[in-house]
């Protein structure tokens, strides 16, 4: 017991709290990312993004450097537009490098009502504002 | 009273940990299918077009937490080989360096390697914005990481969870004899 203080039990408690908070979403896969904040509004279903997917093909720094990503939810105010225009998703889901903008529903294929977020099991969703 | 809250934390850790799944199935089953996890719409029109999480993910190294997967084992064994850039004009840069910090309160000090981050992201993810490369100059706690902030924008996100305390803080304080900050000699714990 010497190394353990106050801190140590207060860390623990917080920790048995974040995770308490975060098992109701743990159907999901480990960092999947809802995007519903214009898609259900437009008469689509919500965006799924797997980050475990995307991580097989890209490495973190192509879509959060060189894409410009922010890493927060909801943070990069994605619309169709700019994906069209090259933008975000759209320098690589334009044919070339991913599948093009034409198949609406790979992406567009969540359940309605889904709130914009990070989701997923395997203990994931801490208490943060990612 | 404090003791009582004591042992509840412990009790309440020890199930929760207890009723995490367990590594020994590496069948494509220890993955929920997508028309069953919650968020995918199993009446969407292109839902059997997309990837199943079990049939990509039990092909690589298995872990107990996160997609269940050793990402960075994975990359380094050359079971993925995801690409590191579009633009082909984009510099690719990895370092090797181990840092280790030593205030770290009760728990073990903590070694940071760069090689397994830079193989995954850009010196710009991290610097300067949420960590500054002065070693030391940044100056966050692990209630900050709890919160999201510093280690815990990715860990507890999208990279291994907070519960595996011993991934991080894996120097026993007891018996390390060596300096503290950045290390000389590379090729520390990936």
């Amino acid at each position: 017991m010497k190394r353990t203080g106050r801190g140590f039990w207060r860390l623990m408690m917080a920790l048995a709290l974040a995770l308490s908070l975060g098992m109701d979403a743990a159907m999901a896969e480990y960092a999947d990312v809802v995007l519903n904040s214009q898609a259900e509004a437009q008469g689509v279903r919500p965006v799924i993004y797997p980050h475990w997917f995307h991580r097989i093909r890209f490495r973190c720094k192509v879509c959060h450097n060189e894409l410009g990503f922010q890493m927060k939810v909801g943070a990069n105010n994605i619309d169709m537009n700019k994906i069209l225009d090259g933008k975000f998703c759209g320098m690589c889901h334009n044919g070339d490098v991913a599948w093009g903008t034409e198949f609406c529903d790979r992406c567009h294929s969540g359940l309605p009502g889904l709130k914009t977020g990070i989701r997923g099991g395997s203990k994931s969703t801490g208490p943060g504002e990612y | 009273m404090n003791a009582l809250l004591k042992w509840l934390a412990v009790i309440w850790a020890v199930l929760l940990w207890s009723a995490a799944p367990l590594p020994a199935v590496a069948g494509p089953e220890k993955w929920t299918p997508l028309e069953k996890d919650g968020l995918h719409d199993p009446q969407g029109p292109a839902i059997h077009e997309l990837q199943q999480p079990g049939e990509a993910l039990s092909q690589m190294p298995p872990d107990s937490v996160g997609n269940q997967v050793r990402w960075v084992e994975a990359l380094r064994k050359g079971v993925i080989n995801p690409r590191t850039n579009i633009l082909p004009e984009t510099k690719i840069q990895v370092l090797d360096q181990d840092l280790i910090y030593g205030n770290t309160g009760d728990n073990w000090f903590v070694l940071f390697p760069h090689k397994a981050h830079t193989e995954w992201l850009d010196c710009a993810n991290c610097h300067e914005g949420v960590f500054k490369s002065k070693f030391g100059a940044t100056g966050f706690k692990m209630m900050d990481i709890l919160a999201g902030k510093a280690c815990g924008q990715c860990h507890g996100a999208v990279s291994f969870p907070l519960t595996e305390c011993r991934r991080c803080h894996s120097i026993d304080p007891g018996t390390f004899k060596g300096k503290l900050g950045p290390q000389q000699a590379a090729g520390g714990k990936p």
